[in-house]
């Protein structure tokens, strides 16, 4: 075993090339698990560089969730480090991180059923004390359903839109980085590629953006850079078309 | 048949004491609501904090009427109640700190926070019964009608009478007044909707930076103002007497269940229902019987579903149907 | 401290209290805690099995302590013959036919096939029944409470021994609980809690209202006992002579032996149902349902009919109750329907249960016995605590009359403070589950 402060190359190339890039949020070596139940992360490396989209992929289990939760700060770390923006952030709550720029899509319960989508955004705008209507038109302008929908509950809205609503809503901050997780979970593969145009519009925002996803091979077509985990460890690190090609990552997650 | 006549004996003992009451169930039904919905259990304190309330109001009240300060025609209790409001939120938000706010902490079960809101209505039920005592006490003043039956009798010449208490009138425009402030509190201010979004989907709500102590606080000062307002507009209309406030626990339960516990809009829909429920049901209608029907076949009893002593088992009886077809209300819901 | 050892000493400490009791106040007043104790003891064993051992919450123990003091009454008490000759058919046919228009609605709405017309039948059928109903009862009900109004007006019991009273209460109980657990078991916790909080209130106005069943506010007093009256006991030689013989006069010895007799009575119902609770704890009844209580999605997934099961242990626990509350009617040899108040007979059960340790049987029976004591002996305390605060007052400064006027009121207070203190500090109780 590695000291935890220091990236392995346990797992493949990829986490040492790491280590020439600047990311803007690093989750470094990170081990851990939910509360005191047993470990799931061990000696994980996530990271996301500005202005890319990154991925987390990987079998089910493998702790993909996890380890974005755990770079979000919700689950504890017993080593390694989390940073943004060249600060360490390890010892701040969600919350916390929250204002200090990051913006987190949940996987379920992402939205506020019962309220209109305007008012979910505004609640996503709530620790803003500035003017949000700019930001609410910017919203609009990338998810355009929305601007309809806006007086309706958000919770009367189909899977697709309510999914928009939840990054909306997490835009809704001016985050520096936005974190989505699995964002396609349950929609229909039609509604699943509008989906992740939408995610690559959001992303040619100049914003960075770091999502798990279950459907591998189309999130790695729009990855630039890509994480693959087994078993709560990096197994393949790589630019999204590397490991698109990579043979063992094909024969092993991709079905050939 | 005597339609206009039996109207008025119809609006004098069943509609304008349903339309009071249920205005003051709807008000404690929306405190029962409100608390479901953000902290997330049934406080059964809550007709105990009632009585604190107008407790303190009614003390506050004699005070004032001692020095000689008056309200003219309205109620001097109307003049007390901010205080007593200010008297039975202090309390109330005491018990947060003391008590429910360990159970969030630990997040326990709903069920144990039940029982901590038993532990408080004890404490609450005694507090009353040792500073004012468990009778009867009256403390209404000002003017005690609008329109007596006497009066209404001569200004149409019809032979019923309908008479409008001032307290009636005062519990309904009290009543439209303070739902429309909470709903347009609710839906138009940010504290407002943090709530809503905090009783929506409390992880989200954290996630957006929502303060949830500062929501529970806001919700504990609101669901005061509503139980010494729903407590002191009851107390005016009938007396004040602290068993009577315990036992409207059952049938401000029956409204915010009926209406579907959590939901606003509901609560007040399920005071009325059960208000015009029990009135209906434990109404006498012969005199009404004997408008409309012919002669001859009018009722010789006094046509009474049930008695008066039952008006708790109609709540009941509509909370078991209602649960029974349609256990997340007519209003949906929160299914916790 | 091991809880072996814990168990046997806390029961020492409450017996050395009602000993002291004794010693200090009068023997008496200790029987008389000592029997309480034991109707609580039980009482709080029915609501540990529903709360201990399911995690049900009963709110409306008082409305099944009522009922078992309602057959009390119908088992005990000679018939009024002329009663049941002015109305009693006519009472048992209307209830017979208002039994059997819930029946048919219920009937109705299980076969006929859905839609509008089934609400209109099933309601029409309702109305139409409750009208009949209704008819015959009241002049039933009328005639009834018309016969000797000042001391029956009702239809009286069945005039059998009064022992046979206890396990009727805890059928009645039963049947209640039936109705309740059908209704909201399976819902959100809350909603059972409420609805047992109504039934009690119902029971208990029912109780007050039907004149012709159990007299209402006019109480039914002089109910035969199972042992022998005092005044026999005096005026029997043998009696008197045996009580000398201990030092004792013989109107001392008559209510200390008439006391001692329910003690021994109660002391074997309790027994009885503790092992069994006992038994019941250990089976693989008993851990199925903590097993459900503790993960009820768990034991459902593994084929559990979980609201099945809490159906059962809460028709139980309340015809536990039902028996205790028959039990306490006969001690009280009256039953006063206006006496039933639910801080006494519903919430300070809970006390005695949580502050014993829920989910363990031995525990309940020593909240029983404790939190009685304290129920008993708070109010004089609090009246000497008061009194000795306000001491330096003048007699009739009003502050001080009121609060010894309030001193009753202490109980409240009290025991929403042990409640809360117990559950905030020690909620597993005194004796803890193991």
């Amino acid at each position: 075993m590695s000291t935890p402060n220091t990236p392995t190359a346990r797992g493949g190339e990829g986490a040492t090339a790491l280590a020439g890039d600047t990311p803007f949020l690093i989750g470094e070596a990170m081990t851990g698990g939910y509360g005191k139940g047993p470990d799931i992360l061990h000696d994980c490396t996530i990271a996301v560089n500005p202005g890319e989209i990154a991925v987390i992929v990987g079998p089910n289990g493998a702790g993909k969730s996890t380890a974005m939760k755990a770079v979000f700060g919700m689950l504890d770390l017993r080593a390694g480090h989390v940073r943004l923006d060249g600060e360490d952030i390890t010892h701040l709550s969600p919350q916390e991180r929250v204002r200090k720029g990051m913006g987190f899509v949940p996987q379920t319960s992402n939205i506020f059923t019962s309220m209109t989508v305007e008012e979910n955004l505004e609640m996503g705008a709530f620790i803003r004390t500035d003017d949000i209507r700019e930001t609410i038109e910017q919203v609009f302008d990338l998810f355009p359903i929305l601007r309809d929908k806006r007086r309706q509950p958000a919770g009367e809205l189909s899977g697709g839109q309510r999914q928009q609503v939840a990054v909306g809503r997490a835009l809704m901050t001016k985050p520096k980085v936005l974190m989505l997780d699995e964002p396609t979970a349950g929609v229909s593969p039609i509604v699943m590629d509008e989906l992740f145009d939408r995610i690559i519009e959001v992303s040619r925002t100049g914003l960075p953006i770091l999502m798990v996803e279950q459907n591998a091979r189309q999130a790695l077509e729009i990855a630039d850079k890509g994480y693959v985990l087994v078993q709560g460890a990096n197994a393949f690190t790589g630019s999204g078309r590397d490991l698109l090609n990579d043979a063992d990552v094909r024969k092993s997650f991709l079905g050939g | 048949m005597d339609f206009l006549n039996a109207f008025v004996a119809l609006s004098n003992f069943v509609l304008i004491p349903a339309i009071a009451y249920g205005s003051q169930l709807a008000l404690g039904a929306l405190g029962v609501t409100l608390i479901y919905g953000i902290l997330r259990f049934s406080n059964f304190a809550h007709g105990d904090t009632m009585a604190f309330g107008t407790m303190a109001t009614v003390l506050i009240t004699w005070w004032f009427q001692s020095m000689g300060i008056s309200f003219g025609p309205l109620p001097t209790a109307l003049l007390a109640l901010p205080f007593g409001i200010a008297v039975c939120a202090a309390l109330v938000l005491l018990t947060d700190r003391g008590i429910y706010r360990f159970y969030r902490r630990v997040k326990a079960k709903p069920i144990i926070l039940v029982m901590a809101s038993l532990g408080v209505m004890f404490i609450m039920n005694g507090l009353v019964r040792f500073i004012i005592g468990p009778d009867d006490q009256r403390f209404a003043d000002g003017a005690r009608f609008i329109v007596t039956a006497g009066e209404f009798k001569k200004m149409t010449g019809l032979s019923e009478g309908l008479a409008l208490k001032s307290t009636q009138a005062i519990t309904l425009v009290t009543a439209i007044v303070v739902v429309a402030a909470l709903f347009w509190f609710l839906n138009k201010t940010r504290t407002g909707k943090s709530m809503r979004a905090y009783s929506d989907n409390e992880d989200l709500a954290l996630l957006s930076g929502i303060n949830p102590e500062r929501v529970v606080m806001v919700t504990w000062l609101i669901v005061a103002g509503l139980a010494t307002i729903a407590g002191v507009l009851y107390g005016l209309d009938k007396s004040f007497k602290p068993f009577t406030y315990f036992q409207l626990l059952l049938p401000i339960f029956a409204s915010a269940i009926v209406g579907g516990l959590g939901n606003p809009l509901g609560a007040i829909a399920g005071g009325f229902v059960i208000a015009f429920s029990e009135v209906m049901v434990t109404y006498a209608w012969k005199k009404v019987a004997g408008y409309i029907l012919p002669e001859a076949w009018a009722p010789d009893g006094l046509v009474q579903l049930m008695s008066t002593d039952y008006k708790f088992a109609v709540s009941f009886a509509i909370l078991l149907i209602v649960l029974l077809f349609k256990p997340t209300g007519l209003f949906k819901g929160k299914s916790v | 401290m091991s809880t072996s050892l814990k168990t046997p000493l806390l029961f020492a400490v409450v017996a050395a209290m009602i000993v002291a009791t004794g010693q200090l106040q009068s023997w008496n007043t200790a029987l008389q805690i000592l029997n309480f104790g034991l109707i609580s003891a039980i009482m709080a064993l029915g609501v540990n099995l529903q709360w201990g051992f399911a995690g049900l919450f009963n709110v409306g123990i008082m409305g099944f302590v009522a009922l078992g003091g309602l057959a009390t009454v119908i088992v005990s008490m000679p018939p009024t013959t002329d009663a049941w000759a002015a109305g009693g058919g006519r009472i048992l046919l209307g209830l017979a036919m208002g039994a059997a228009t819930i029946v048919a609605g219920i009937l109705l709405w299980a076969r006929l096939p859905r839609g509008r017309m089934r609400g209109l039948v099933v309601a029409a059928v309702l109305v139409l029944g409750f009208a009949l109903f209704r008819t015959v009862f009241d002049g039933g009900v009328s005639a009834v409470e018309a016969v000797n109004p000042a001391s029956t007006g009702y239809l009286g019991g069945l005039g059998l021994p009064i022992l046979l009273a206890w396990p009727l209460g805890g059928v009645l109980a039963a049947g209640a609980a039936w109705i309740i657990g059908k209704t909201a078991l399976g819902l959100r916790s809350d909603y059972l809690a409420i609805a047992t909080l109504g039934i009690a209130e119902i029971i208990i106005a029912v109780m007050k209202n039907e004149d012709w069943l159990a007299r209402g506010v006019k109480n039914v007093i002089g109910l035969p006992r199972p042992l022998p009256y005092e005044v026999d006991l005096q005026q029997d030689p043998g009696f008197a002579a045996t009580a000398s013989s201990l030092g004792l006069d013989p109107v001392t010895a008559s209510t200390l032996y008439v006391k001692l007799g329910y003690s021994a009575l109660f002391t074997v119902v309790l027994v009885i149902l503790l092992i069994l609770a006992q038994r019941a704890l250990h089976s693989p009844w008993g851990r199925m349902m903590r097993a459900i209580r503790d993960n009820e999605v768990a034991a459902e997934a593994m084929g559990k009919d979980v609201t099945r099961r809490h159906l059962q242990i809460f028709i139980l626990g309340s015809a536990v109750c039902g028996i205790a509350g028959a039990m306490m009617t006969t001690l009280d040899s009256q039953l006063t329907p206006g006496a039933y108040q639910p801080l006494r007979f519903t919430f300070l059960i809970w006390v005695m249960v949580i502050v014993g340790g829920s989910g363990n049987n031995l525990g309940s029976v020593l909240g029983g016995f404790l939190i009685w004591f304290l129920w008993v002996q708070v109010e004089p305390v609090g009246l000497w605590a008061l009194e000795l605060l306000t001491s330096g007052m003048a007699e009739d400064n009003a502050l001080r009359m009121h609060l010894i006027d309030s001193a009753a009121h202490m109980r409240l207070l009290t025991m929403g403070i042990v409640l809360l203190l117990v559950l905030r500090f020690s909620p597993k109780g005194l004796l803890p589950e193991k």
